[in-house]
């Protein structure tokens, strides 16, 4: 561990919709010595909407954000999000490009000199923090707990942006989990994407597609599924209920984000990660996890 | 002196871009210049009848070509004026077309850069001289480095020929590839019935020396003499003394030693004969998993070996052998399955390689020619083969077509409903590439007679669900995901360079591309030669190969070989270094930098120490000549005065222009 300061990005799901996330990895993060500052006036990176309909336009939303972060004398932006995460570097992408650059400083009312890096919260925990140095630090493990890791679709892609872990196969909420003393079994979906943003225009698609993945770890009999996305965990958790409807099932399968795991074998209760925020409630498979570590 | 100046239009190729007619009068005011033309093509016939005309009924003595590349024409132009009483070193080639009409259309431009080349070369041709190669013997043994189809081809055909061969293979025993497959397409002949006799011939010819589970550890020298040193790794069993009984094997308590024959389908005991029909029929010893090495205590083949072969404390052994030439024919490996996370990148005992399930379809194979599944060791009913499993993909840095997967798929799913007739194959294909004899006609036989069921279109992930796997992907023709339930799936994984190509590569000198295959000197017509004389190539380490082809290779290497050595003595280039023992001072820089080692010290009678260059080990490059201080050492051809002359030329040329 580096000791370093990054600049923290929490992005619009971390204040809203997933605010146990924003939580979690805030805690989590003081407890590992990895400091969050967080960008003053940050603004929207653009997400979903804005790279569908000007590249320049958006590129800007996420570069105030950078140049902000850069003013501050921060070398990295880090965000939980994966979509902020790739909206940023998109930006930092587009900024290669001289003329790009131009047309952004243009449009921007700061300078912004594009050298700063992006990365995931979860890469900074993973690469920089490593998981030796998590397991040390682990409280309460999460023994007798079998979880399945979920990356989605944009984690680790596109891989020459992303940059992170493998595109295919990506290990690194694996690794983190074993760090942390759970069982975690091959989980063939955990690149599969939930549906993403279609919720809205195209319900049907996402409860087909999250059904999907719900089931698939139901037949690996995990415990609970573990993520790293706030749009996934929405979709996985929270329309759960409308999944069952849908397809005539019965899923009751609790959805965490991986900083509220970490949190959770540190030793934060379940309340400090803001589990009692979720659609699903985890109370039964956190029952049988404090009588195992009773044993 | 009273030079010629011939301008090609190579068609359109110079013509197009180029006014070769206006290039070809200005040539007329260059100094010496006695005679200036321009033709449509200047190597044809004709056009070489018009230089040699020139060279009679202007009594030139220098020559100039304004044309294409001298790496193209050079040697035909030379010889041209050659036949007709010239040295062939009077000669320039100026080269208009790579370097001005096909990389500009800037049409006035280009002339003026052709007429500035023309007149760099005619400047240079002034300065040239006579040179004359000289002869040195040819040592007329060859090396063949891998000994797999096609350098076995290549061994045995040089023998016939007369020569003594040398053959190098790292494994402990021939065969290469070939000799793990089951049946060979289209023809679904037994592979290693067809091979055996072959490596036996190879075994026991009395001109080829076989160095198995032997590596090339340096060459030196250049064609004709080269010196290999040859490292023969150490076995552990004295192979004079073994006679390949197998009783080690059976005894033997390590029986969990990775088994490279069976591609890891199976085990084998940590001392092992790696097949029955293997050549050298002799034992070798796994350090990794002997008991003796890991644990410091065993023995027992010791102990059971009737003739007393084996010895733990045999040391590697580096043997050095005198050639003429090389072959090289390394093969091909095989991609890494794991870098294909979505198909199970080696977590799914289920999903496995073509040249596994060859394994399992082998009578000598580790199943005795069953097909299992390796998970639970069932038969399966319903088999997938994927093709282009990370061929053809450029995310995954490999552009390039495997060349066999399509075939020895479909002769997969042939072999598969043969073994079990009640079962279904799928074959997901991007396209099906089978363009060599009975190769598409095959292909229709494993749809049609052994409906084996095609679908065109990736497969996106293959997953397991309970005890099956899910392959799920998309069928283009119909426009519709498609998902199979599979009970084993088959992946045709690219084909790679072999592994430590490269690092042969360097040893060779020979180049390679960007995935390690190695560089011919020209695809088309020098198909098996390299840019390095007297080392030629054959069958898949210059790119991925059937057996057909790496056969035709070998013995078209072998050819090269046999026509080389057809001469008793070969011609030395004379565009090397020569050093000027009057100006060297001896500090030997040159040596230092010399990349060929062609540069040695020589004591003078009066004790003063001197460079001196060994022809036949120069190259020609120069490196040397822009090294030394004083200037003693130069290259011939490329003389500090005949490169002054060039650049003076071009000096001129501008000082013309802007003056008017």
């Amino acid at each position: 561990m580096k000791g370093d300061r990054y600049a923290y990005f929490p992005g619009c799901s971390q204040k809203g919709t997933a605010v146990e996330y924003g939580i979690s990895s805030r805690k989590v993060a003081e407890a590992l010595g990895v400091e969050l500052v967080e960008i003053e006036d940050w603004s929207c990176c653009g997400a979903t909407p804005a790279h569908t309909v000007d590249r320049l336009l958006s590129g800007a939303l996420a570069a105030r954000n950078l140049a902000t972060a850069e003013k501050m004398g921060l070398a990295t932006l880090v965000t939980p999000c994966p979509a902020c995460l790739v909206a940023s570097k998109n930006a930092l992408e587009l900024a290669q490009d001289d003329e790009s650059l131009k047309e952004l400083n243009e449009l921007l009312d700061l300078p912004f000199k594009a050298e700063i890096q992006a990365k995931s919260l979860l890469q900074i925990i993973f690469e920089e923090v490593g998981v030796d140095a998590l397991a040390q630090k682990v409280k309460k493990p999460l023994k007798g707990m079998r979880l399945a890791p979920y990356y989605g679709c944009l984690l680790t892609r596109p891989p020459e942006r992303a940059q992170f872990d493998d595109p295919e196969n990506p290990i690194s909420i694996d690794r983190i989990l074993e760090a942390l003393g759970a069982e975690v079994p091959d989980f063939p979906f955990k690149t599969e994407c939930c549906g993403a943003a279609f919720g809205l225009p195209k319900r049907d698609m996402v409860l087909t597609l999250s059904g999907k993945i719900l089931d698939m770890a139901q037949q690996i009999g995990a415990d609970g599924i573990v993520l790293a996305c706030s749009l996934c965990q929405q979709n996985l958790d929270l329309r759960q209920g409308q999944i069952n409807s849908h397809l005539g099932t019965n899923f009751e399968i609790p959805i965490f984000y991986i900083t509220q795991m970490i949190g959770l074998a540190f030793g934060f209760s379940s309340k400090e990660m803001g589990l009692d925020r979720h659609a699903v409630h985890p109370d039964k498979l956190l029952k049988k996890w404090e009588e195992k570590l009773k044993e | 002196m009273r030079i010629g100046v011939f301008v090609c239009h190579c068609g359109t190729n110079i013509g197009g871009t180029v006014d070769s007619h206006q290039v070809a009068e200005e040539a007329k005011q260059f100094p010496h210049v006695a005679y200036s033309t321009d033709y449509l093509y200047t190597c044809s016939e004709p056009g070489q009848q018009e230089i040699q005309q020139a060279i009679k009924e202007h009594n030139l003595d220098g020559v100039v070509v304004a044309a294409c590349s001298p790496i193209m024409h050079e040697n035909t132009f030379r010889r041209t004026i050659e036949r007709a009483g010239l040295n062939r070193y009077m000669f320039e080639m100026a080269n208009i077309r790579e370097h001005c009409s096909w990389i500009g259309e800037d049409k006035e431009a280009n002339t003026r850069k052709a007429i500035e080349l023309v007149r760099m070369a005619v400047a240079k041709v002034a300065n040239n001289v006579h040179l004359h190669p000289s002869y040195f013997d040819v040592n007329k043994r060859v090396l063949v480095i891998g000994a797999g189809v096609a350098g076995m081809q290549a061994a045995l055909d040089c023998a016939e020929g007369g020569l003594d061969v040398v053959l190098v293979e790292k494994k402990s025993s021939i065969g290469g590839r070939m000799a793990q497959l089951d049946k060979t397409f289209p023809t679904v002949d037994c592979s290693i019935c067809i091979l055996g006799p072959k490596m036996v011939d190879v075994g026991q010819h009395d001109k080829i020396k076989l160095y198995t589970y032997s590596e090339i550890e340096d060459i030196s020298g250049y064609v004709g003499n080269y010196t290999v040193k040859i490292r023969r790794k150490a076995t552990y069993v004295d192979w004079a003394k073994c006679t390949g009984c197998g009783l080690c094997m059976e005894k033997c308590p390590s029986k969990k030693a990775f088994d490279y024959h069976n591609e890891g389908v199976a085990y084998t005991t940590a001392i092992n004969i790696p097949f029955p029909q293997a050549i050298p029929k002799k034992a070798r010893i796994d350090p990794k998993y002997c008991r003796q090495f890991t644990k410091g205590k065993c023995g027992v083949c010791a102990k059971v070996c009737p003739v007393g072969a084996i010895n733990y404390e045999m040391e590697d052994e580096i043997i050095t052998e005198e050639v003429g030439a090389i072959i090289v024919a390394t093969g091909y490996g095989l991609m890494n399955i794991e870098e294909l996370g979505e198909y199970g990148a080696g977590r799914y005992p289920d999903v496995i390689t073509g040249i596994q399930y060859e394994r399992l379809l082998n009578a000598s194979g580790p199943t005795q020619g069953h097909i299992v599944r390796p998970s639970d060791g069932e038969e399966p009913k319903r088999i997938v083969f994927i093709s282009c499993a990370g061929s053809r993909d450029l995310s995954l840095g490999r552009p390039y077509c495997s060349n066999f997967c399509c075939m020895y798929i479909a002769k997969q799913a042939i072999l598969t409903r043969d073994h079990i007739p009640n079962s279904d194959v799928y074959v997901f294909y991007i396209d099906i590439r089978a363009p060599g004899k009975g190769y598409e006609e095959f292909v229709r036989r494993a749809q049609e007679e052994y409906g084996a069921q095609y679908i065109r279109g990736r497969v996106s992930r293959v997953y397991p669900r309970g005890r099956h796997m899910i392959v799920k992907g998309v069928d283009t023709l119909l426009g519709t995901q498609v998902e199979v339930d599979a009970d084993l799936v088959v992946l045709a994984t690219a084909a790679t360079c072999a592994p430590g190509a490269e690092e042969l590569a360097e040893k060779l000198r020979i180049s390679y591309d960007g995935y390690g295959f190695y560089i011919e000197s020209h695809p088309k017509l020098r198909p098996v030669e390299t840019n390095t004389s007297g080392i030629f190539l054959a069958g898949a380490c210059q790119g991925p190969k059937d057996i057909p082809a790496s056969v035709g290779q070998g013995s078209a290497a072998a050819s090269k070989v046999l026509a080389l050595f057809s001469k008793d003595k070969l011609e030395s280039d004379p565009q090397i270094a020569q050093v000027d023992e009057s100006r060297c001072i001896g500090c030997l820089k040159c040596a230092e930098t010399c990349p060929f080692g062609a540069i040695e010290e020589r004591e003078l009678r009066d004790g003063r120490i001197v460079a001196r260059v060994i022809e036949t080990v120069c190259q020609g490059c120069g490196l040397c000549t822009a090294t030394c201080p004083p200037g003693a050492i130069q290259l011939q051809q490329f003389t500090d005065n005949q490169i002054i002359a060039e650049v003076e030329a071009l000096c001129q040329a501008w000082k013309e222009r802007s003056s008017g």
